[in-house]
């Protein structure tokens, strides 16, 4: 927390020094992505593994703050989450999504499993690696296809279709994770999902009948109360689900989800910039939390994970999209659009580690993130690129136009 | 019309709307959350953009405005037929008139002048297509096409020299 007053002047002069340090090194980062452009999320991780534990400096005063700062990234990032899709969005992906969600879930959660139970890491370290590689990231992904353009693609809905589903059953997730880390027997994880499963369906149902109030009890004209309503309903949620064992995360998705029209978007648009702030804490937080040192024994497994879990998440997309019926270069667009891991994978890397669990996860996640983006982002325009190909070759005589290039 | 228009739900982003044209082409509207628009023209698959121009807010505002006023247009090239000079320009809402606090059709400009009051620029926002009910006030800037003597009219008018529309 903050320097509390036992602590002297100099403290809070550390605190503030290597905080500002932090924040304005992250703001640099930023520009570094934009002129890339690459999301800058990978490139906090890296920041953080550099100045980590054995990295070039060890931060003394700001630590403490920083935990906790992390801790909100996690609860803003859910909540932005939630906020962003409606209750009806939800269930219509859950009726028209499904079958793919469990492909989705079989295909891309399995090696991950199996690479940590290969490794010998115990099922603790499999349930999360699986997690890791299971879910895409939906903010990655989004802003992905705004800045190509895809948007109004025929695959689209389906890439999105995926996500949607991901990130629900992230809500059933989540709290098994956080059961089993917490080291109980069967009956606590049975007790755990089964609270999970039973508090999402209520909070779809009720935010479809009910969200009017839920709404109403934040909703207002005024922009400071609405910040600090949201923020504080935010907060308290999520603090007693992870007081229940469902995990804090949950909570704030769900209060996401509750809160529904204007109030939902005037509230987004508040807490987007508190979101940008704390994620980016939390994400050089768990950089931080693994020195770089670490890095490079864990490197051959990221990539292998990489390889692999990029292609069944081709496969996933791929099916997806056949599924609503788009033709074949479509269907590449949407395989390739879906490698992107990115915030989920982070969270139930850092709730694992925080939680003891085999410590190459922290490292091994923040390769593998980092690998999926940057694959990922050099390989989208490939389909569009041979089918461009493809029609020069059709029409030698206007050989080289720079018309197809941008394709 | 009977234009067959299909939409598509983007969880978390928005809709898309895409419609075939006359000659078989198809275009979608991406509506995003934001306010920001993408006009998407479809590959020869169908499936996939094309070109994809976006617009913001702003933008999105002034091509609807564009697309969406033919009747302006038409006014427009009335007055054009009418008479040889059309020309436009800013008048004042004059804190003494007596139209500030009065609706735009209780100036009766066009029936009395041939002038057409196009859009009204209120504190640096422009309300296009003011329709009659549309409530003016002092200070506001009236745009106004018409011819010399029409926008000389409606000047007075606005000042109040004309006597004020009385129904």
């Amino acid at each position: 927390m903050l320097a509390s007053a036992d602590h002297g002047g100099s403290h809070i002069a550390t605190l503030l020094i290597e905080l500002g340090a932090i924040l304005f090194a992250l703001g640099i980062l930023g520009r570094v992505a934009r002129w890339l452009h690459i999301p800058v999320v990978p490139l906090y991780l890296v920041a953080g593994l550099c100045f980590g534990q054995g990295g070039l400096l060890s931060l003394s005063a700001s630590q403490d703050f920083l935990k906790v700062s992390a801790d909100i990234g996690v609860v803003l990032l859910l909540v932005m989450l939630g906020l962003e899709y409606s209750a009806d969005e939800l269930k219509q992906s859950l009726r028209t999504q499904a079958p793919i969600g469990l492909l989705d879930g079989l295909l891309n959660a399995v090696p991950g499993a199996a690479l940590a139970l290969i490794a010998g890491w115990g099922p603790l370290a499999a349930v999360t690696l699986g997690g890791v590689t299971w879910v895409s990231s939906s903010g990655v992904i989004a802003k992905m296809l705004g800045d190509l353009g895809r948007l109004g693609n025929r695959e689209t809905p389906a890439v999105l279709g995926v996500l949607v589903i991901e990130d629900l059953m992230m809500a059933l997730y989540l709290p098994l994770l956080t059961a089993l880390l917490a080291g109980g027997g069967a009956g606590s994880v049975l007790i755990a999902v089964s609270v999970g499963v039973v508090t999402v369906s209520a909070v779809i149902v009720l935010a479809t009948r009910f969200g009017v109030h839920v709404t109403r009890l934040v909703g207002t004209e005024d922009r400071e109360s609405l910040l600090l309503g949201v923020l504080g309903l935010t907060l308290l949620v999520a603090g007693i689900a992870d007081q229940l064992k469902v995990s804090a995360a949950v909570g704030a998705f769900l209060v996401g989800i509750a809160v529904s029209g204007t109030v939902a978007e005037n509230a987004a648009e508040l807490l987007a910039p508190l979101r940008d702030l704390f994620a980016a804490v939390f994400f050089v937080t768990f950089g931080l939390s693994t020195s770089a040192g670490t890095l490079l024994p864990v490197l051959p497994l990221a990539v292998g994970l990489t390889v692999v879990t990029a292609g069944t998440k081709f496969v996933t997309g791929y099916v997806a999209a056949r599924r609503s019926l788009v033709k074949r270069r479509g269907r590449w667009r949407a395989g390739l659009e879906l490698i992107p891991r990115g915030e989920f994978s982070v969270v139930i890397a850092a709730l694992a580690v925080g939680a003891g669990v085999d410590s190459r996860l922290g490292p091994l996640t923040a390769a593998y993130v980092l690998l999926t983006i940057v694959v990922a982002a050099a390989v989208q325009k490939l389909p569009n690129r041979l089918a461009s190909i493809k029609l020069r070759q059709r029409q030698r005589e206007r050989e080289r136009s720079p018309a197809f290039e941008s394709g | 019309m009977g234009m067959t228009i299909e939409s598509r739900v983007l969880p978390g982003i928005g809709v898309c709307q895409e419609l075939e044209l006359h000659d078989g082409r198809r275009i979608g509207i991406v509506t995003r959350r934001n306010g920001h628009r993408d006009i998407v023209i479809y590959d020869e698959d169908g499936d996939g953009a094309a070109e994809t121009i976006m617009l913001d807010e702003r933008e999105a505002d002034v091509i609807a405005e564009l697309l969406g006023a033919p009747h302006l247009v038409a006014r427009l090239a009335d007055l054009q037929r009418s008479a040889d000079e059309v020309i436009t320009e800013q008048l004042p809402i004059p804190a003494t008139s007596p139209h500030a606090g009065r609706p735009l059709g209780a100036t009766q400009a066009r029936t009395r002048t041939g002038a057409s009051i196009v859009a009204v620029l209120r504190n640096g926002a422009t309300h296009a297509s003011p329709g009659p009910d549309f409530r003016l006030e002092a200070g506001d800037l009236v745009v106004t096409v018409g011819t010399r003597a029409g926008l000389d009219q409606v000047a007075r008018i606005l000042e109040g020299a004309g006597p004020p529309g009385t129904g």
